[in-house]
């Protein structure tokens, strides 16, 4: 197993900048997941990394060596894809043991691999059925297994999981991370869906346009996004803006929203007036009758633990999260409290997160 | 609108049973959504309703008055399927009018603009009602679809999956929507899907329905909170309700008969393990908002929600104290503790 490093990474299509100088390390053992909205240039970074597509500049070092201009049967990765692409006339063991095949390896030892992989993956079982007979989540497992075969220094995974129903899907998620718990491969996964991400990533790439957008561990990039791009593509509901016009100093913790101040952590630079917003998190927002930040409910929808509300409020809609043994009524107004010390701050325009107190420390949960 | 009712419908192709003995009454104004899976009889019961099937047994009544003989166009019912079916070659405007201008229904062409144009408003879709229909956005073309609907007054709106097609953050805002613009009408609305959250989220009454046979009707918190049975308790709730034999917990006195204790997030109590702990932490899987605890118990595993504030980590032993859990006897029934 080995590390991945990319550096200055840069593929163009004609005049379409496809990936704009990408820098990131995947760590030996770590799972690491590209994520963004279609285009965004993850399926083209992933395809550079298993040599799929020629960069047109910059480096790929597969556990120290350059891999840049190497073939992609030279460079001992193993790919999953999101369409399973079985071989519908073998059975699952044949599917399975295949590529060790091709590559004239001794029938003992393949058998002793598939049978390996057959159990990691537990689908012991199904080895003699037909890969047609197969619902889609084994089929998903037989996919996976002859990825796991080869024993490669990598895994990489695009999409292997689109093609589920989205309970299934979850489970599969689950499933996966275990299975990377126990191989402790290095893995780099594309997804577009961000419940994905955040559930079995170690580290997590935000991509937009062919850029990072922001690189780090999950809890890290949910609790402190460093664009709204970020902070709306993460989260269910994503995070809240509440927008307004202000300057504020260096060293304030108050953001004045009409008659309304709301506290938040200290910026650590001088912001002059500009339209801002203010973004908070669904779980982080609380009702008080006290508050002069005030909305009226829009809806609320019950989800058994706990409810969303949607609040109109002067300066936008808010999703709220709350316990569901609160009732509230379409129409009532409602004063909100936010907590103070996990709202950040962004600059409308360019979207950038304002440098504040918020990046200090270690996250909490 | 009006009141729907079924009585003891049952439907039969070949040697399948579709759907059998449902007994179910649809307010004027209520908005009732049968959930299920795939096979459980969903849309049957709504293309029963409509006139498009006709049942082997029951009856069926649209205002008090026996439907069951009826056509689907005497019966005024409007349907919304999950695909949008758009009239490609005509635009917005023309796809909205068209219930409204078919031979049977002919209207004046004022009294058509005023509904197109009120659905348009109500829809948020007045800017695009001159383009054609395949050029608007998949949340667009599923606006026109629910608005061809709209347009018509009828008895009850008939809705098939609707918002299965569009993509997760669009689903979120017509969910919100939808039950927006029912209000206001205050339509009749029998809404089938096999997502838990448009259930929870949008009905007044949920049905749940297994094999064709209507297992438990009521609001979404008495479904959510009272399941009659394991089948129901498994349909609702994220992440899934837990079904452990009471020897996992060998310290909670359970009632007797008990062959299955379910236990949801809010049943479970956890705390650091202080000696006598029987639980340990598996995995903490971070999702943001919410962070799912995967423990186990012995050979069981559990899997609850923690607060992110609380402090864990993989390895920790902890104890699981349970607050009113639910308890199944053998038959799945559910046992009142």
């Amino acid at each position: 197993m080995a590390e991945i490093r990319v550096e200055d990474l840069h593929k163009s299509f004609g005049d379409f900048a496809a990936v704009k100088n990408s820098n990131f390390v995947v760590e030996n053992g770590e799972f690491f997941v590209l994520l963004g909205p279609s285009g965004c240039g993850k399926t083209t970074t992933l395809r550079m990394i298993a040599g799929l597509e020629l960069p047109t500049s910059g480096r790929i070092l597969l556990g120290g060596d350059d891999v840049t201009f190497r073939r992609a049967g030279e460079r001992d990765i193993a790919f999953v894809f999101q369409l399973f692409a079985l071989y519908p006339h073998m059975n699952v063991r044949k599917n399975i043991g295949f590529s060790l095949k091709c590559q004239g390896m001794p029938q003992a030892e393949i058998d002793r691999r598939v049978q390996e992989a057959a159990r990691i993956l537990r689908i012991e079982h199904i080895l003699n059925k037909s890969v047609s007979a197969l619902s889609g989540g084994d089929r998903q497992r037989v996919a996976l297994g002859r990825a796991i075969v080869r024993e490669p220094m990598c895994f990489l995974m695009d999409e292997p999981l689109g093609a589920l129903d989205s309970e299934f899907r979850h489970l599969m998620c689950v499933e996966l991370r275990g299975l990377h718990n126990r191989l402790k491969a290095t893995t780099v996964y594309v997804t577009h869906d961000q419940v994905e991400a955040m559930s079995m990533a170690d580290k997590i790439a935000v991509m937009n346009r062919g850029e990072i957008e922001q690189f780090g561990p999950p809890q890290e990039i949910y609790a402190r996004p460093a664009s709204m791009f970020v902070a709306d593509f993460i989260g269910s509901p994503p995070m809240n803006f509440l927008h307004f016009h202000s300057g504020i100093q260096r060293g304030s913790g108050e953001a004045r929203l009409g008659d309304a101040v709301v506290q938040m952590p200290a910026l650590h630079e001088d912001v002059a007036p500009r339209d801002l917003a203010l973004g908070v998190r669904p779980e982080h927002i609380a009702f008080d009758d006290a508050s002069t930040l005030r909305g009226s409910v829009y809806g609320s929808e019950y989800l058994g633990t706990t409810q969303i509300v949607t609040i109109n409020t002067p300066f936008g809609q808010l999703k709220a999260r709350t316990k569901s043994t609160g009732e509230v009524r379409p129409g009532e107004n409602v004063g909100l409290r936010l907590a103070s010390s996990r709202l950040s701050l962004f600059d409308t325009q360019s979207g950038r997160a304002v440098r504040s107190a918020l990046f200090e420390g270690a996250v909490h949960g | 609108m009006a009141e729907v009712r079924l009585e003891q419908v049952e439907k039969r192709f070949g040697d399948v049973t579709a759907v059998t003995g449902i007994d179910l009454t649809i307010h004027d104004g209520e908005f009732v959504v049968l959930l299920g899976p795939t096979g459980a009889g969903k849309t049957t019961t709504l293309r029963l309703i409509a006139g498009l099937e006709k049942p082997d047994h029951g009856r069926i009544s649209v205002g008090g008055a026996d439907a069951t003989p009826l056509s689907p166009m005497e019966r005024n019912v409007a349907f919304v399927f999950q695909q949008y079916s758009l009239y490609p070659h005509l635009s917005v405007y023309d796809n909205l009018a068209f219930p409204l201008r078919s031979p049977s229904r002919r209207q004046d062409e004022a009294t058509v603009r005023h509904a197109v144009e009120r659905v348009a408003k109500l829809l948020r879709i007045e800017q695009k009602l001159q383009n054609r229909a395949t050029r608007l956005s998949g949340g667009e073309m599923q606006r026109v679809a629910i608005g061809r609907a709209l347009v018509r007054s009828p008895s009850i709106y008939l809705m098939d999956e609707p918002l299965s097609s569009l993509d997760a953050k669009l689903r979120a805002e017509m969910r919100l929507e939808l039950k927006h613009i029912q209000q206001d009408l205050g339509a009749t609305v029998l809404y089938v899907t096999h997502d838990q959250t448009e259930a929870m989220t949008m009905a007044n009454r949920i049905g749940v329905l297994d094999h064709g046979r209507l297992v438990q009707i009521g609001s979404p918190r008495e479904i959510y909170e009272s399941p009659r049975n394991i089948y129901v308790a498994t349909r609702l709730g994220v992440p899934s309700i837990n079904l452990l034999p009471p020897s996992a917990f060998p310290a909670h006195p359970a009632p007797a008969g008990t062959k299955t204790i379910g236990a949801r997030t809010e049943h479970v109590g956890i705390a650091r393990a202080n000696g006598g702990a029987h639980a340990q932490v598996e995995w903490i899987e971070h999702l943001g908002d919410q962070n799912h605890l995967h423990l186990t118990i012995g050979e069981y595993k559990l899997v609850t929600l923690v607060d992110p504030a609380v402090e864990l980590s993989v390895g920790d032993a902890v104890d699981i104290a349970l607050r009113q859990p639910l308890y199944f006897g053998a038959d799945g029934e559910r046992i009142r503790g």
